[in-house]
């Protein structure tokens, strides 16, 4: 597998600083987990945290929190010697930590049918600021036409997307902003299953997409 | 705000003197080591809390479960892969996330079975991951006391172009060159790395 579309050091370096949101997060570690270049490059992201932690003043702490840090772990047990095993079989398709938040991998998957041809499952997340949610779309499916009101990123997991003039395949990824006007569509062969992220409304161009969105919710 | 930048020389030990001693919490519990990482890391992770918006005693509450963290995870902490001011940064970052923000950080399995691994890599690869944070290390150092500023602001605080302006007393346009020319040095690392294995 080779990945062609890989994260944007702007998103890269947002998720390293720890200021990135709860479902573009787990959108970039999906992708990590699948793109092992781009692991790398998010361990040199996370260096930068450790130099800036480096040259950061010195602020004092209590007198006392040294012995209560060691009178905390002076009678902890010593560490399990083995991790308790994984929980997927070795076949699995969507990786950690996505199939947690799915509560299963691709067969378990309970999908709700969002228009013609299009299915989908939203993730729940904590943080608010975005949505995050998995889209199947049969093949040759055209999404309507449409543009942002901000960022959306896709991760493609099956099947293929074609996207301005570029072909995506598992584990590549797009990113569009505002300025991006595109109508995406699935590839032949098997259905597209991409993870999206948005964080605001989608803005469609037909009349009649945009009556429909308040009904899908996207 | 930043402390003067050290030689690259000085860092390098004091990285190995930090490293040496997360070995010994893992294989003596030695309580000697760990007051010489209590005493260099503390204060800095306190400041970082406090960075992020943490009040006094909440700063003080995640520099001391971090400080737990580190003594209970040291045998997880692989030199090969980072120095120890990274590990314990993302230690302490993901300590905040959960504290502060109230938000999770989601963050691939290593152990997962549908994590595509590396492919074969020739047998100094593992040293790379080392030379190329040192090398990260060097960029920054070469940044001037007022870019690095910047950068530790957006970074760390994730304020606003328009905040930093406030708080740096500097007109927006200077933040956004500096954070561009900062992020630049940075991003030509990131892809000098990138290239080959495109």
């Amino acid at each position: 597998m080779t990945i062609n579309f890989h994260l944007s050091n702007d998103i890269l370096l947002r998720y390293s600083s720890g200021t990135l949101d709860e479902a573009s997060s787990l959108l970039v570690a999906t992708h990590l987990a699948l793109c092992p270049h781009c692991r790398t490059r998010n361990a040199l992201a996370d260096s930068l945290g450790g130099y800036l932690l480096d040259s950061i003043e010195a602020t004092p702490v209590s007198p006392d929190m040294i012995d209560a840090v060691l009178a905390q772990v002076r009678n902890d047990a010593p560490p399990p010697a083995t991790k308790p095993p994984s929980d997927a079989a070795a076949a699995a398709v969507i990786p950690q930590p996505l199939r947690t938040y799915l509560g299963g991998d691709i067969d378990a998957l309970q999908w709700k049918r969002l228009a013609p041809r299009i299915h989908q499952i939203p993730i729940e997340t904590a943080d608010r600021r975005s949505k995050a949610r998995l889209l199947r779309f049969q093949s040759g499916l055209k999404v309507p036409s449409h543009g942002h009101n901000g960022r959306e990123l896709t991760l493609v997991l099956a099947g293929s997307l074609c996207d301005r003039d570029a072909v995506l395949f598992r584990g590549d990824i797009s990113e569009t902003d505002e300025r991006t006007e595109h109508q995406p569509h699935a590839g032949p062969g098997d259905d597209c299953i991409c993870l999206a992220v948005t964080d605001a409304p989608l803005r469609f161009n037909s009349m009649f997409a945009r009556l429909l969105q308040p009904l899908f919710g996207i | 705000m930043v402390a003067k930048g050290t030689l690259l020389g000085d860092a390098r030990s004091k990285a190995a003197e930090l490293a040496e001693c997360i070995s010994q919490i893992a294989s003596d519990r030695s309580e000697a080591a760990f007051e010489v990482l209590f005493r260099y890391f503390a204060p800095r992770i306190k400041s970082y809390c406090l960075r992020l918006g943490a009040d006094a005693s909440g700063a003080e509450e995640i520099t001391q479960e971090a400080m737990v963290s580190i003594w209970r995870n040291a045998g997880q902490f692989d030199p090969k892969k980072a120095s120890p001011s990274t590990w314990i940064f993302t230690i302490a970052r993901n300590l905040s996330i959960d504290r502060f923000r109230k938000s999770r950080r989601p963050q691939f399995d290593p152990d997962d079975p549908a994590l595509v691994p590396e492919d074969q890599q020739p047998p100094d690869r593992l040293l790379e991951t080392v030379e190329t944070e040192e090398k990260v290390r060097t960029i920054m150092q070469s940044l001037s006391p007022n870019e690095r500023n910047v950068l530790m602001l957006a970074f760390y605080e994730n304020l606003s172009h328009s905040e930093i302006s406030r708080q740096l007393g500097i007109p927006v346009g200077t933040v956004k060159s500096r954070i561009r020319l900062a992020f630049a040095k940075i991003r030509s690392t990131l892809e000098a790395k990138d290239g080959a294995d495109r």
